[in-house]
This record gives C-alpha cells, sequence and structure tokens, in this order.
C-alpha cells in the first residue's frame, strides 16, 4: 500500500483525448496553528480546557446522583433528572469537542492519496476458486465420477425438513388456541345490563338525556377472573339518545332502539380504535386515529374517512326495573374487517338469535 | 517512566500479537485514508445512536418487568395511586420515578431511538442523491436498506412496551391492520397476539424482540456495513486529484479516531442534553391500556407517521363505490391492505432495487468511487425528490388533526386536499427539480465558458461598455467539467439480417426507454473545443 504525501502528479482521465486535465490535489494552505507557535499553544489550551470541563461534567452527574436527595416528590425526581443530564452532557460532550478541536487544528490536515484496488479477484484466484471447489465435489461424490445421487437426494430432503421439527410446534403454539371464530361474539347476551365504564353502575332509560353519551361496558365484565381486556376490547359501546325525530330508523332494525336511545359498538370498523368523539349537533361520531366519521342518526353509516362499513348496532331494551339491557350480542362480527367476516357473520347470527346462554 | 510504559506496552503486543497476527491487521488499518466530508457523519449518528441506545437499554432492562400481570400502584404519582394497571406500565412508572436517573435514562432511550432513524434515513438519502449505491457498493446498500426497516421495527417494538393507552392503540391498529390481509389475516393475528387482541403474550413478545432479536440482526449488519466500507474504501465527492481508482483523505490514526471517536461523545453529549431538558413519551399522562379509551391529537412516533398517515389519507368509499369489497363471500378490504401494506412495499421494494434499476439504464459495469453532485443526475435527484414528497404528503396527513387544529383549517378538507396532492405533487416535485438540476448544470456551462462576473465596467473606447468576466482557476473548472456526459443506450436491432428475431429484445429495449426516461435531455460539460471557442469568440 502505497501512500503519498505531496500533491499528486496531475492525472490525465485518459477517456477521451479531447478532455480537460485534472489539476490533482488543490493546494495545501497551512492552518495558523501550524505557522504560528503561539497559535499553537492557544489551540492546546482550549483543547484541555474542554477536556478539564468533561472531567467538571462527570463530578456534576455522579454528585447529583449522590447529593440530592430523592423524596417522593415529583419536582425533585424533575431535578435529579436534569443535573445529571446536564453533568452527562458536559462530561460526554467536553472530550468529543476536545478530541475534534485537538484533530482540526493541532493534527495532520493535509490530504493523503492512496491507489484502489479493483474488487475482483484477479482471473488466476478465481480458476484457483472453481478448481478447489471442483475437487472438493469429486471428493464429496456430490458429482463426477463416483456420484453418489442416493446421499445428495435423501441429504438435501432431510436438511430442507428438518427446520420444521422445530419450526412446527414453535410457530404452532404461537396462535393459542387458533379458535379465530372468537372474533364474531361478544360477551353481550339478551338481558345484560349495559353499566358505566369503567365503574359499572346499570344505566336507567330515565338518566340518558337527548344529546348525552355514555361510555358503556356489559354487566359483569369487571368481574371476570379471565380475559378481561379481550372481553373489553369488543364489547365497549357507545349509548346515545337523540331527539326520536332525528333518529332515521334502519330497516328490520325497527326494536333495536328505544325512545330515541340506541347503542353501537365503539369499535371502529376501520382497523379498530376506540370511537370516542361525539358531535351532538351533527350527530357524528369520530374516529380520533383516521377520522372514519360516523352518523349516528342513520345507522351510524360512514359519511367521511376511511372506514367503509357502518358500526355494528346492539340490539337495546328496557327492563322491569327500568335499565338499558341488550336484546341479544351483536349480530354481526364488531371491529375491523377480515377476510372470511360474512362467513362468520352467519354463524354469529344463528347463535345470537338463540338466546340467552 | 516513558521507558517502562514502552516496554509494557510492547511486551503485551507481542504476547497478543503471536496469538493473533494482529501486527499485520494494525499496519492494514491503522493509516487506512478517509475523505472529509459533513454528510459522511450522518451514517456516524446512525452508529452513535445505535450505542446509546445499547447503553441506555441495558439500564433500562435492569428495571423494566415485561409482563401484563395486573397490580394495584403504589409509588408517588398521586394521579395513579391505587389504580390497577400492567406490571409493565407499573415497572415503568417505578423506574421513571423512583431509580434515581431512571427517567433520564428513558429519555435518553427514546431520543436515541428517534435520532438513530432519522440519522439512517438523512443518510439513505446522501448515499441515494450523491449515487454512492453505484457499483461496487450495491449490495452494502442492500445491508443498509435493510438496517433502515429494522430501525423501524427496533422502534415501534419498544414504543409498544410500557404498554400504556396510546402505543397500545397503536398496537390495535397493527392488529386491525393483521387482519385486514387476504385468507391469512385473522390467523396472522392470532399468531402474533398468541390469541385473540390484547392477550397477554404481546408484551413479553415483543420485549424479546425488543432487546434480542431486533438490536441482534442490526449489530450483525452493522458489523457487514462497516466491513463493506472498509472493503470498498470510501466514496468521495469530485475535485481535483480524485478518481475513481485513489481515496484522498486523512489517515485512520490519528485524525479519525479523534474526530469520529470525539463525534460519538458529543453525538451522546447532546442526546443527554435533550434527554435532560425536554420530556418524551410521558405514559404517566396516558395511562395503563384499557381498550375503551382513546384521545385525538396523539401521533405515533415520527417513523411510523407515514403509515398512519395513508390509513387516514385511503377513503372507505371513492365517488359512492366502497374500497373494501365483498366478493364471493368473503371480504377484501382495499381500504387497508393499500395504505398499509401494499403502497409501502412497493416504496420500500422500489427504494431497495434502485441501484440496479439504475444500472440497467445506464449500462454501465465500471466501479465508480468518486460522488455525483446531485444536479448532475438530473432525473435521479429528481425520484429522490418526488420519493421524499410522497413521504412527506403521507406524513402530513399523519398529523392532520394538529395541523388543521393549529391553522384552524377544516379537518376533511385539508385530507381532501392532501388526496390529491399524493397523486399531484410527487410528479410535480419530479419535474421542477429535475429542471433546476437541468438549469444549474447551465449555470455550470456559462461559468466555465465565460468565467465569473466581477463588477467591474469597463468602458471600450468605441463606447460599448462590458463587465469583465474572469475565468475559473483550475480547480473551480475542473469540479465543473469532470462529469459523465451519458447519452440514451443504443440497443442491437430487433430482427437479425436473416429477419429472424433477436433473444433478450425486449428487455433490450425496455432497458433502452428507461435509459431514454434517464438520458435524452441532458447537459453535457464543457469540452476544451467549447472552451477555446468560447474565448475566441470574445476576444
Amino acid at each position: 500500500m502505497s501512500t503519498t504525501d505531496d500533491q499528486t502528479e496531475p492525472t490525465s482521465t485518459g477517456e477521451s483525448p479531447g478532455a480537460f486535465e485534472d489539476p490533482g490535489l488543490p493546494y495545501h494552505r497551512p492552518r495558523k496553528a501550524d505557522v504560528d507557535q503561539k497559535a499553537d499553544k492557544k489551540a492546546e489550551r482550549q483543547v484541555a480546557a474542554m477536556f478539564a470541563l468533561s472531567i467538571v461534567g462527570t463530578i456534576v452527574a455522579v454528585g447529583g446522583y449522590f447529593a440530592i436527595d430523592m423524596t417522593e416528590e415529583i419536582a425533585s425526581i424533575r431535578f435529579t433528572n436534569m443535573v445529571i443530564g446536564l453533568g452527562i452532557f458536559l462530561a460526554m460532550a467536553g472530550i468529543g469537542f476536545g478530541a475534534i478541536h485537538w484533530a482540526k487544528t493541532l493534527m495532520r490536515d493535509h490530504e493523503m492519496v492512496e491507489e484502489r484496488h479493483e474488487l475482483r479477484s484477479s482471473d488466476e484466484a478465481r480458476e484457483g476458486a472453481i478448481q478447489n471447489l471442483k475437487d472438493g465435489v469429486e471428493d464429496s461424490g456430490i458429482s463426477g465420477v463416483k456420484r453418489r445421487p442416493l446421499l445428495v437426494g435423501t441429504g438435501l430432503s432431510a436438511l430442507l425438513l428438518a427446520p420444521l421439527a422445530a419450526l412446527v410446534p414453535q410457530l404452532g403454539n404461537m396462535g393459542g388456541d387458533w379458535n379465530t371464530k372468537k372474533f364474531a361474539h361478544t360477551m353481550w347476551r339478551q338481558g345484560m345490563r349495559l353499566t358505566r365504564d369503567p365503574d359499572g353502575t346499570p344505566i336507567r332509560a330515565a338518566d340518558v338525556t337527548i344529546g348525552s353519551v355514555f361510555h358503556v361496558i356489559p354487566d359483569g365484565l369487571n368481574d371476570l377472573e379471565h380475559h378481561m381486556l379481550e372481553e373489553k376490547a369488543k364489547a365497549v359501546v357507545l349509548l346515545i339518545r337523540l331527539d326520536p325525530q332525528d333518529l332515521k330508523v334502519q330497516e328490520g332494525k325497527e326494536d333495536w332502539s328505544f325512545d330515541g336511545i340506541v347503542a353501537y359498538s365503539k369499535i371502529c370498523t376501520h382497523v379498530g380504535c376506540p370511537v370516542a368523539l361525539y358531535e351532538q349537533q351533527t350527530h357524528h361520531l369520530l374516529c380520533p386515529c383516521h377520522q372514519s366519521t360516523f352518523d349516528v342518526a342513520d345507522g351510524a353509516k360512514v359519511v367521511f374517512g376511511p372506514a367503509k362499513r357502518p358500526l355494528p348496532q346492539l340490539p337495546i331494551a328496557v327492563d322491569d326495573e327500568g335499565y338499558i339491557v341488550a336484546r341479544s350480542d351483536f349480530h354481526e362480527p364488531i371491529g375491523p374487517s377480515y377476510w372470511n367476516r360474512l362467513g362468520q357473520t352467519s354463524d354469529g347470527l344463528s347463535e345470537s338469535e338463540g338466546g340467552d346462554h | 517512566m516513558a521507558g517502562t510504559v514502552q516496554k509494557v506496552a510492547g511486551g503485551t503486543a507481542n504476547y497478543v500479537d503471536e496469538r493473533t497476527s494482529i501486527g499485520a491487521f494494525v499496519k492494514f488499518f491503522a493509516r487506512k485514508l478517509f475523505p472529509d466530508h459533513w454528510s459522511f457523519m450522518l451514517g456516524e449518528i446512525a452508529l452513535y445512536s445505535f450505542v446509546i441506545l445499547l447503553i441506555s437499554g441495558v439500564f433500562l432492562t435492569a428495571f423494566f418487568v415485561p409482563s401484563v400481570t395486573p397490580v394495584i400502584y403504589d409509588g408517588p404519582l398521586e394521579t395513579m395511586q391505587g389504580t390497577e394497571m400492567s406490571e409493565a406500565f407499573a415497572s415503568t412508572l417505578h423506574l421513571s420515578f423512583e431509580v434515581p436517573g431512571g427517567l433520564l435514562m428513558r429519555q435518553i432511550h427514546h431520543w436515541a431511538a428517534l435520532l438513530f432513524t432519522a440519522a439512517i434515513v438523512t443518510h439513505m438519502a446522501r448515499v441515494f442523491f450523491t449515487g454512492a449505491f453505484r457499483k461496487p457498493r450495491e449490495l452494502n446498500w442492500l445491508v443498509g436498506f435493510t438496517l433502515m426497516i429494522l430501525s423501524l421495527a427496533a422502534g415501534f417494538t419498544g414504543y409498544s412496551l410500557p404498554d400504556d393507552v396510546l402505543s397500545g392503540n397503536g398496537l390495535r391498529i397493527i392488529e386491525g391492520v393483521l387482519r385486514s390481509i387476504p385468507i391469512l389475516g385473522e390467523y396472522l393475528s392470532y399468531w402474533v397476539f398468541g390469541g385473540e387482541f390484547p392477550g397477554e403474550a404481546i408484551i413479553p413478545r415483543l420485549f424479546t424482540a425488543h432487546v434480542l432479536l431486533v438490536p441482534g440482526l442490526i449489530l450483525g449488519l452493522i458489523a457487514l456495513h462497516l466491513f463493506l466500507v472498509f472493503l470498498h474504501k470510501h466514496t468521495q465527492y469530485p475535485g481535483g486529484g480524485r478518481t475513481h481508482r485513489n481515496v484522498v483523505g486523512l489517515p485512520l490514526f490519528p485524525v479519525y479516531v479523534a474526530k469520529a471517536g470525539g463525534f460519538f461523545f458529543v453525538v451522546f453529549g447532546v442526546v443527554a442534553l435533550v434527554a435532560a431538558v425536554f420530556t418524551i413519551n410521558p405514559v404517566w399522562h396516558y395511562g395503563t391500556y384499557d381498550p375503551s379509551p382513546v384521545s385525538a391529537g396523539t401521533q405515533p412516533d415520527w417513523y411510523i407517521l407515514f403509515i398512519d398517515g395513508g390509513l387516514r389519507l385511503m377513503p372507505g368509499w371513492i365517488f359512492g363505490l366502497p374500497t373494501e369489497w365483498e366478493i364471493f363471500g368473503y371480504t377484501l378490504s382495499w381500504n387497508i391492505l393499500i395504505p398499509a401494506v401494499i403502497l409501502p412495499g412497493l416504496f420500500f421494494g422500489f427504494l431497495a432495487l434502485y441501484p440496479w434499476i439504475e444500472s440497467w439504464a445506464t449500462g454501465d459495469k465500471s466501479e465508480k468511487h468518486v460522488l455525483d453532485r446531485p444536479r448532475n443526475a438530473p432525473v435521479r435527484t429528481g425520484i429522490g425528490v418526488a420519493l421524499i414528497t410522497f413521504y412527506v404528503v403521507l406524513v402530513l396527513e399523519g398529523c392532520n388533526d394538529i395541523i388543521a387544529n393549529l391553522f384552524s383549517l377544516s379537518l376533511n378538507d385539508l385530507t381532501y386536499f392532501l388526496r390529491v396532492a399524493i397523486f399531484v405533487f410527487p410528479p410535480l416535485s419530479f419535474w421542477i427539480t429535475k429542471r433546476l438540476c437541468l438549469g444549474l448544470q447551465r449555470k455550470d456551462r456559462e461559468l466555465v465558458l465565460h468565467g465569473k462576473e466581477t463588477g467591474r465596467i469597463v468602458r471600450h473606447e468605441h463606447g460599448e461598455y462590458v463587465e469583465v468576466h474572469e475565468p475559473l482557476d483550475a480547480q473551480e473548472l475542473w469540479l465543473r467539467v469532470n462529469y459523465e456526459d451519458r447519452a440514451p443506450l443504443d440497443i442491437e436491432p430487433e430482427f437479425n439480417d436473416r429477419g429472424v428475431r433477436r433473444k433478450g429484445y425486449r428487455w433490450d429495449r425496455f432497458k433502452q426507454r428507461l435509459s431514454r426516461f434517464y438520458f435524452e435531455e441532458r447537459i453535457s460539460p464543457v469540452t476544451p473545443e467549447d472552451l477555446e471557442k468560447a474565448r475566441s469568440e470574445h476576444h
């Protein structure tokens, strides 16, 4: 590896005779510190000062850790963080800026030249490589004079299949019970009360004034020992009362609402965020994640945004004590779409019509 | 004293060398030359932020508990006192508020993650716009591309770990996207979450991916990336004395040990400063994950915004036609598949393959070690700017609620506008960028042929006023004439003289068309004859 120090000879690109000539490396201008002893000393002192600052920073960080009493107050925690953080900043940046300043002012800045070599191996090396591989193949019996096709065939098959021995049990276990039919059902049942999220108190129809919104969970959700979040993720509902004159009752769902009170799944039919923003004036529900907008007055149909399907409606009624109850589970899978959704819709429908179970 | 140090050092060196032959290695490396340019530091920032991520991450694993087992909070945060939350969330609060310096480390980790992804993307843009991906570096471009994808994976898996409302909703969106994949969707969702969303498996699984799988892959690929940089030797910007056959620069030891090594400390220091002063991801405001609440105006980390923006941009209905189809009893959700699966796939696929696409257009098989000035590759630069524009439109849509709020715009109008912009702006920015590049090349020609304006006006004897132009010096001139003048490819005719159709003609024709797209319009560099002519015309 030859490295040269001085200005390179102008080298012509040699591509076309009519081309300009490469003027070679630009003239190297010496820095102040290269020619002036005072500037040199000054730069040295600056670098040393930065290194010293780093030492101060380390003392601040370590001292901050030991000296500051972590009381149970958030403000003192913030203060500790700030002190340690500033200490780390000084400790690190002092070294960094010092080293860079050293390199820029005092170390060599006169560029050097190194030749490159083509990456391609020489023909000789390539031939040697091919010969070695050929020899290896010959020795192994993969091909050549003493071919052993039986070994190649069985060996390759074994190699290809062996990963399955580990992967199938491993991947197979990852999906739990793989019962994706759960998508089609929630815990809503006939007669189950609609209760407030999160405390679970039941809701009387009389408490739901026109224009109000209730975030609803099924009665008994909070008592679930297992899979509470999974059930909640499917069962959350928004209960809204409109002026009955504003409500366009959907065909076949005439008895799903009660005196202007409607209940819709809170899970967006786009990718499943909770649809949490209700605009009272327009009767629009807005999903804050991707802004799908549903018209509650008109069957929660999509009026804007990326969702295509209306929010599923939960059929409701009022029980003897005046509390709002579900008439059944949802009649279709709630939440985002998936390939076999329609197949599961019909399954879900037949089961939920079976009533309470 | 000095003698003793030297003796000990010599003895150690001898001991190690006799067992590793490290001497030859040091001889090869110590004075290896690297060219100098600020833009070469972008990749360094990425590397250093990764090191900072490892250091701060090890600290965090000492306190974080990757489990969703419910616990009752009992700690200094009064707002959370007595509430039920997952252990993951509780341990995040614990390490933030009860471990001295814990919140700082968490914030260093999060800021470093944002810097890591940002540095990778800008480094990639630098490599793209200067043509550093050309032969022999195509494979290293692919390694870097994979690192970029892995950095997104590292970011997303880490972002979700604290199990707060915000990241939980992010996971739910991912679940919705997984479900939309035809045939396999519901099973992919079960596979990832170990059953129904959210389940108990996802946090431990993300944790393993975040602390082992993804960083392990990143570490391995960084080693490969740097090995290839050493093998290829660094590219250099054009200038006098710099050719495709040499490297002009300063030696690794001591100059780059000091500069690049020092720069690590600067990056670390700056990240620590930002983390000490600016709060990031205050999960204690959001609360533990619950599938019911959500808040508006909350954005994911910046590198996920473009996918979120795509999901917002794509309408569920276009002029009364649904983008979710129900065919033969099955559901096909184009409204999710296009923005979250197909579009990112095409975008990243194009990026990954770009070095080959351009090499089909140039047909050039030689090694390139001198970088292009972006103006000298107008079509490439245009494509790059178009890609960035496309990306930026998606990012803007990803924060449309913030923008609409900030400028008191209608959210819906902004989305309608960006739905048009996504089709109009990228081609427009391609065209504008290409024209700008060609304009800059013309300006270079002008400078070479007629020199710089001096502002000195001279009056000739016959009354004519002229401005004196000063010719460029040799370095300035060389920079402006030393680039390749590429013409579109010529290909052999479709039929040979016996009228037989040539094999591979269609592929050649494709390459020719591509090449025309790239090089039909071009500004050739000034030749010495041009210069001679211009000078003689003047005097």
